[in-house]
């Protein structure tokens, strides 16, 4: 009985906690700017930056689409193929050995400098795609090789012994024994293709065709529109936001029966 | 009822000269032999690293002999060994992800079994290890005993000709211990199958044999063999009874021999 208290207490104060902390830099935020009278190309009012987003929404609202559009495909294809890889990489070492070295040096090399090169020859849509691809299509493969590899030995001779063929047991032993490594590689996938597409989208933004809410935060630059450079950078963090709880939501749903990751509550 | 099982001498299958050395260079089992009579209950009992885990994974196929060989007395055992043979772990080696019931379905699964028949089945390996009520929880929700329930429900599922045993209840605490111990008698004479079973305790391999093979270790070899001519079923008296103190101290004895013999670690 105490123990529930004291656990119901921390969860609301959880949440408690940081949205205090959140209201107190806020106050203090327009209140100096307020009392400084910072102008507005410097230093923009949160209650200013809300507004802005209302005033601008028809043009943020269609950025926010257009990056979220790039973000989405970018991340169905690292899902995919990420995972194709670690699939393809678990039947045949020769593969594995063939490839690896170079999944690694897409991952090591940073986006934003590959981004350039990728525009000189690629549309702009899809370099930005790609960008937020090769960002993302890592922790994908790599996680599902980990868990490809995880499996109960006991149960690999189980299925031996049995003579189960070779993709009874890839279906039946080792794509279970691995979905919760390739469900945490997909809640690190959806951050990092935000991320790609938000810096594929900045690299193109001096070649100006874009309308991602990147290219609108280099387009409020350069206008010194700062108001709305915070407003669309307000938007960017709410959807990485939306992408990681929604992430976290599929993983507990998958999970949730089986999995020490998602289990609460007592035992 | 006195088991038939101890007077049927016809063997299932025989280690004859079995040697194990591991890539490793070490030298888990050289010159074992071992027969195994059909219906019979055969405990291999031995110190920690004497090989009897090495020599049930070969009787098993689960690992190859480095010398000797596994005779069958039918070849078509070992050759359908998939539904021949029943292997329950130490751990009850269960799929976390699904339920009791596919658990238990796996092998007749994994053979192509049409689901309607694979289900009565399944059912039925249930029904014999009292957890009929539970095929729908997750392996998570039981307890170990529970598990290990499970994880004989699904070696039997198949109704193998012969049950292997690697330690299955070491783990557990000794109430479920003996409860399992009883259970596992029970349908041993049921089912009328052949068990081979690992274990370290004295106790116990006293308790469910018909047969003991005491080894000793460094290389892991059969040391003695002790007939267990006690009448079955056996009950909570014959676990009290002199006639078992008397059992476990020849076997006490045969063991304290063996590990003489296998030089101290």
């Amino acid at each position: 009985m105490k123990s529930l208290v004291i656990r119901s207490r921390e969860r609301a104060l959880r949440v408690a906690l940081p949205v205090i902390v959140l209201a107190l830099g806020l106050a203090i935020w327009e209140a100096a700017v307020r009392i400084e009278a910072i102008p507005p190309y410097v230093l923009p009012a949160p209650g200013l930056v809300l507004r802005t987003l209302v005033a601008d929404w028809s043009v943020l609202s269609q950025s926010l689409l257009e990056t979220l559009k790039t973000t989405v495909e970018g991340f169905l294809l690292a899902a995919i193929g990420g995972f194709g890889l670690a699939v393809l990489f678990n039947q045949s070492r020769f593969v594995e050995y063939s490839l690896y070295p170079y999944a690694v040096i897409l991952q090591v090399t940073p986006v934003i400098a590959i981004a350039p090169l990728l525009l000189v020859y690629l549309q702009q849509p899809t370099a930005v795609l790609v960008c937020a691809w090769i960002v993302a299509f890592f922790p994908v493969l790599a996680n599902t090789a980990l868990g490809l590899n995880s499996v109960d030995r006991n149960l690999v001779d189980l299925f031996s012994l049995y003579g189960a063929s070779r993709i009874q047991v890839t279906w039946n032993l080792k794509l279970p024994s691995a979905l919760p490594y390739l469900l945490g590689g997909l809640r690190i996938a959806g951050g990092l293709s935000l991320v790609g597409a938000v810096a594929a989208e900045i690299a193109a933004g001096s070649a100006g065709a874009g309308s991602g809410l990147a290219f609108r935060i280099m387009e409020s630059e350069y206008r010194l529109n700062i108001p709305r450079m915070f407003a669309a950078l307000l938007l960017l963090s709410v959807a990485g936001i939306a992408i990681f709880y929604l992430l976290a939501f599929v993983n507990y749903m998958a999970l949730r029966r089986w999995h020490e990751s998602a289990l609460e509550g007592e035992r | 009822m006195s088991s038939a099982a101890t007077n049927s001498a016809t063997s299932l299958a025989a280690l004859r000269g079995v040697e194990k050395t591991f890539p490793n260079g070490t030298q888990a089992l050289a010159g074992l032999d071992l027969e195994v009579r059909t219906g019979e209950f055969l405990s291999l009992l031995g110190p920690s690293g004497c090989g009897k885990s090495t020599a049930l994974r070969i009787v098993a196929g689960l690992t190859e002999p480095t010398q000797g060989a596994v005779e069958w007395a039918a070849p078509a055992a070992r050759a359908q060994s998939g539904s021949r043979i029943g292997f329950v772990f130490q751990e009850p080696t269960l799929m976390p992800w699904t339920d009791v019931f596919n658990n238990v379905r796996l092998p007749l699964k994994l053979a192509g079994t049409p689901a309607d028949k694979a289900a009565a089945r399944v059912e039925a390996a249930l029904e014999r290890v009292g957890l009929q009520n539970f095929r729908d929880n997750y392996p998570r929700e039981l307890s170990g005993g529970m598990r290990m329930r499970v994880s004989i429900a699904r070696a039997l599922v198949t109704e193998p000709a012969l049950l292997l045993m690697d330690e299955p209840f070491a783990a557990l605490d000794e109430i479920t211990r003996f409860k399992l111990n009883d259970d596992l008698l029970a349908m041993w004479q049921a089912l009328r199958t052949t068990v081979v079973f690992v274990t370290h305790s004295v106790f116990e391999s006293v308790y469910l044999s018909n047969r003991i093979a005491v080894m000793a270790a460094r290389p892991g070899r059969v040391f003695a063999e002790l007939a267990i001519d006690a009448p079955y079923p056996r009950d909570a008296n014959f676990r009290t009874s002199a006639e078992y103190a008397a059992f476990c101290r020849r076997t006490s004895e045969a063991l304290a021999r063996a590990m003489a013999a296998g030089g101290e670690p």
